[in-house]
């Protein structure tokens, strides 16, 4: 165990397996393919208006990279900084303490119920279970997070949680069990988003009007003076981070900048990347506390939970730069065609593929890896330039490791790649194969074409003609047709040597 | 110009006209080729699919075979990435030194077909003919570890006689992936699916990209739906003349 | 071992590899050229940005801004106006709506049901179209300008700073700070922009430029 529960959800099974149910799901699909087509052009055109907008995806690498370096370094100067601006810093091991800390704090002020921000970290640490068995009730208060919460959900996307799900469902989610919660849903409401929007104003109002205690999470914070950004669009945000008289910020470790002015490179790559707006609607800033101003007692619990085990990978650490915009899932071909359940995970799509296993420990997500083409759409698309695909290749020569490890008899696969990787290391096994191939596929094909495979192979030829290998493979032709350069007779005789 | 030309194993066995094409093409444009016979593989399957050991003794073959041409040229957007990005990964995994170094001077001459005609020989018209409704899928690993960009296309916008047509979100990955197609096989074959419609809707006779493994995947299920599109590398139609129409 | 203790010693080890002669302040960033991404017309930029993302904008002389506080408080019909701790008198319009002076401190309820609030601004971004309050003297405390339904800002020509980087720099980080663009939107559903969930759903601004 590398320290993170809860980041996957037990009993979901393997990508693979979990993907054909998602592709068998039309309403799921289309909802899919209309909402990450709408973002992708949105994204697109504005990214487009600033023509050094590498050189900011460069510089925010740096950025990240180099604070992660020196990240103890960094997180003690935060500390420092809150503190000295009236906040208390805890921190976190794994979500447990995470928890035990947050459900303290709680308990301290006498509440038992709190208002939330939508955040990835206490999704990932399961708060919200944890609060429950605690007696303390959390409301939701982000309108993705509130479809899910009332709908009894899981979130299948980072900034959208509720992707999934489109405005007839979200109507009737609304419809059936706003009432349970609060306030209940207009007896005419229809789906419009709109008026969708309308009746969750209306649902949340007096919660916030009445939330003692409120928790959030952080897009960043500045080490050098102690600011933590929450980056929002509903003012769902502002009401949790400006009405509570206690305000508890569960932040990744990661989050931390090591000053206020790098914001300046962030807050034009965020809204950009994430929902394609130039700037979102609400940004708040908030050091410590305020005199006369906003909750009067600030907590930041500084969050590990498998981070700093994916911080001791060199290759894998980059995904810590990871600032959830959520660009990569909306262009990525897999994500759009499953959705962000079939990842099994809280973080889904391709910064899931790579964030999840490092997280919560390869064994525990392995096919993970593996759930992407490797097309590179996602290494284009990232702010900070968190190079997906070599991470995902990484994590998956980490995956057939530890299954070598895991076991006395090599797997069917690893089988067959060491017996591919025999015939690929000698050009005379190569060559053989080659022509025992040429004879083999021509005693089943048919019209030049092979139609069914065997084995592992039947997935690729239900649905794909396969064309027969080659009479006279290249390397043949070219020694029938071609004097030999110097360079082949030396192979040749070396070849001759060996035998 | 001495251009070795590294066929890819599959190349290899499934599609030698491609390398008759590349052959022919760069002869045609006045420059030697050879075909280093101790060449087999660019250990991309292995590498991609986690298997990093098997790989070694494929990036060490490369770099040995290959060393000291002019050029190298792959028509494969995917193979060439695998030397240009994941070679010196290799090497530098295994602390191998000498290796490390062998890869390092190896991997500067290593081109992708489209990359070799522009960027080195600085032709766009290879005084190809080729009389048909053309499509071109630019495949990921060409668009996106190569940077190749529209190379391809100026290539192709200069063949003679060839109606060109453009293919509609011809950006997004054709879901072929190499083993991902096994493991991922019903999520590759939605991929595919969309890919195959959007080819069809360009009512073309033929389509092409940089890389026979894409149009291996693509082409599969053209076929099998029978719908008579058929694929040719682009080194293919490159090297089409108007001796060939006879 | 404490969290903090234990969170500390294993970042430490996973940075191990990191040689010790690098050190946290070397962000080799100082040569970063930086874009100009406004031009010139500042003002027309900032003023064509907020209405892209549904700000009602208007550009008056300073004379006419009380005037033009009022004519956006009588569009939308508001019968009372709260008016923050330091704003400058020539800045409160009459009309048909009542005043609430936030001294002493106006009751969350009473708050939520006043129907506007007018405020200054600490500066404004022109390139993403966002006004920056740091809730100082003129801006109110931040619950001010979040529970009525029409927040009108009032932003002088010469506060607009260019683009994100000029406008941060100007700001206090130890004041609380919110950057507004246009009125509270969301994009929850099938990400498709809807504009007015929980924060104001009407956004005014008034540019006031000298003659």
């Amino acid at each position: 165990m590398s320290g993170a529960d809860n980041v996957v959800w037990l009993g979901t099974p393997a990508f693979p397996e979990a993907a054909r149910s998602a592709l068998a799901d039309t309403r799921l699909r289309t909802n899919l393919r209309r909402a990450t087509g709408t973002i992708r052009d949105k994204r697109l055109a504005v990214a487009a208006e600033l023509e050094d907008w590498e050189e900011l995806r460069e510089t925010a690498a740096t950025i990240k990279s180099h604070t992660l370096r020196h990240l103890d370094h960094h997180l003690l100067r935060l500390e420092k900084a809150v503190t000295a601006a009236g906040g208390v810093v805890h921190w976190a091991a794994d979500a447990a303490e995470a928890n035990r800390i947050v459900t303290y704090l709680v308990q301290q002020t006498g509440e038992d119920e709190v208002v939330k921000v939508k955040s990835m970290a206490t999704q990932e640490i399961g708060l919200n279970e944890a609060l429950a068995d605690a007696g303390i009730r959390a409301y939701e208060t982000d309108l993705a997070e509130l479809i899910v919460q009332l709908g009894g959900d899981r979130p299948s996307h980072i900034l959208v949680p509720a992707i999934h799900r489109g405005r007839s469902e979200i109507r009737e989610i609304f419809r059936r069990e706003m009432g349970e919660w609060g306030r209940p849903a207009p007896e005419n409401l229809t789906d419009e988003p709109r008026d969708l929007a309308e009746a969750a104003r209306l649902h949340l109002r007096e919660k916030f009007l009445r939330a003692k205690v409120a928790v959030s999470g952080a897009n960043f914070a500045a080490a050098d003076t102690g600011t933590i950004a929450v980056v929002e669009s509903e003012g769902n945000g502002r009401m949790c981070l400006t009405l509570p008289e206690t305000l508890i910020t569960v932040m990744g470790i990661e989050k931390v900048l090591p000053s206020f002015a790098d914001l300046d490179v962030f807050l034009q790559l965020l809204p950009r990347s994430s929902t394609g707006e130039r700037m979102n609607p609400y940004t708040s800033l908030w050091t410590g506390v305020t005199e006369g101003d906003g909750p009067q007692n600030f907590h930041l619990v500084l969050l590990d939970n498998g981070r700093t085990a994916t911080l001791s990978d060199e290759v894998g650490r980059q995904a810590l730069a990871c600032i959830r915009c959520s660009a990569c899932l909306n262009v990525c071909p897999v994500y759009e065609r499953t959705g962000g359940h079939a990842y099994g995970s809280v973080y889904p799509g391709p910064i899931g593929a790579v964030l999840t296993p490092q997280l919560v420990g390869i064994e525990n997500a392995a096919s993970l890896p593996f759930a992407s083409t490797l097309c590179g759409a996602c290494y284009d698309a990232c702010p900070v330039k968190i190079n997906i695909p070599e991470v995902l290749v990484h994590l998956r020569a980490e995956a057939v490791e530890a299954k070598r490890r895991g076991r006395l008899l090599p797997t069917t696969e690893g089988l067959a790649m060491k017996a591919a990787g025999a015939v690929l290391g000698s050009p005379r096994r190569l060559a053989a194969v080659q022509r025992l191939a040429a004879v083999g596929a021509r005693l089943v094909a048919r019209d030049g074409r092979i139609g069914a495979l065997p084995g592992p192979f039947a997935v690729w030829s239900g649905t794909r003609d396969t064309p027969v290998p080659a009479r006279e493979s290249l390397r043949a032709w070219w020694r029938r047709t071609r004097t030999p350069t110097s360079e082949d007779a030396r192979t040749a005789a070396e070849g001759k040597a060996r035998r | 110009m001495r251009i070795a030309l590294f066929i890819t194993c599959f190349n290899d066995t499934m599609f030698p006209r491609t390398g008759r094409a590349v052959t022919e093409l760069l002869e045609r444009l006045g420059h030697t080729v050879e075909f280093p016979q101790g060449q087999t593989c660019c250990g991309q399957m292995h590498f991609n699919t986690g298997y990093r050991p098997e790989t070694l003794p494929m990036v060490r073959r490369f770099a040995e075979v290959f060393a000291g041409y002019d050029a190298v040229v792959a028509p494969s957007g995917s193979c060439a990435g695998m030397v240009r990005d994941h070679h010196r990964v290799v090497a530098a995994q295994y602390g191998d030194a000498a290796l490390a170094e062998a890869v390092e001077q190896v991997v500067p001459t290593v081109y992708e077909l489209s990359e070799l005609l522009v960027d080195v020989l600085g032709v766009t018209d290879v005084g190809a003919y080729f009389p048909h409704r053309v499509t071109y899928h630019p495949t990921c690993h060409s668009l996106r570890m190569l940077r190749v960009g529209d190379r391809p296309l100026r290539l192709l916008r200069a063949v003679k006689g060839i109606d060109l047509v453009e293919l509609p979100d011809a950006e997004s990955c054709c879901g072929f992936g190499g083993t991902f197609a096994l493991k991922n096989a019903d999520v590759s074959n939605a991929m595919l699916a969309d890919k195959m419609r959007h080819v069809q809707d360009t009512r073309a006779e033929i389509l092409s990209a940089g890389d026979n493994s894409c149009l291996t995947h693509i082409g599969g299920g053209l076929s099998r739906l029978r719908t008579g599109v058929g694929t040719m590398h682009l080194a293919e139609i490159l090297a089409a003349t108007e001796g060939d129409m006879r | 071992m404490n969290g903090r203790e234990s969170v500390l010693s294993a970042i430490r080890g996973a940075l191990s590899g990191v040689p010790g002669s690098e050190r946290p302040g070397d962000v080799p960033l100082a040569s970063v050229q930086r874009a100009d991404h406004a031009g010139p017309d500042v003002v027309g930029l900032f003023a064509e940005r907020a209405a892209e993302y549904r700000a009602t904008v208007v550009r008056v002389p300073a004379t006419d801004a009380a005037a033009a506080v009022g004519r956006a408080l009588a569009r939308t019909g508001a019968r009372s106006l709260v008016v923050p701790y330091g704003l400058p008198e020539d800045l409160v319009p009459r009309g048909p709506w009542s005043l609430l002076t936030d001294v002493p401190s106006l009751t969350v309820g009473q708050l939520d049901a006043a129907d506007a609030v007018v405020t200054t601004v600490a500066t404004a971004i022109a390139v993403t179209g966002t006004v920056t309050l740091d809730h100082g003297p003129g801006q109110g405390r931040r619950i001010l300008t979040l529970l009525p339904d029409q927040h009108i800002c009032v932003v002088r020509a010469d506060q607009i700073a260019p683009d994100v980087p000029e406008a941060l720099g100007l700001l206090d980080p130890y004041r609380p700070l919110t950057l507004i663009s246009g009125p509270s939107a969301t994009s929850d559903i099938e990400l498709d922009r809807v504009e007015g969930v929980h924060g104001p759903r009407t956004l005014d601004i008034v540019v006031v430029e000298d003659a």
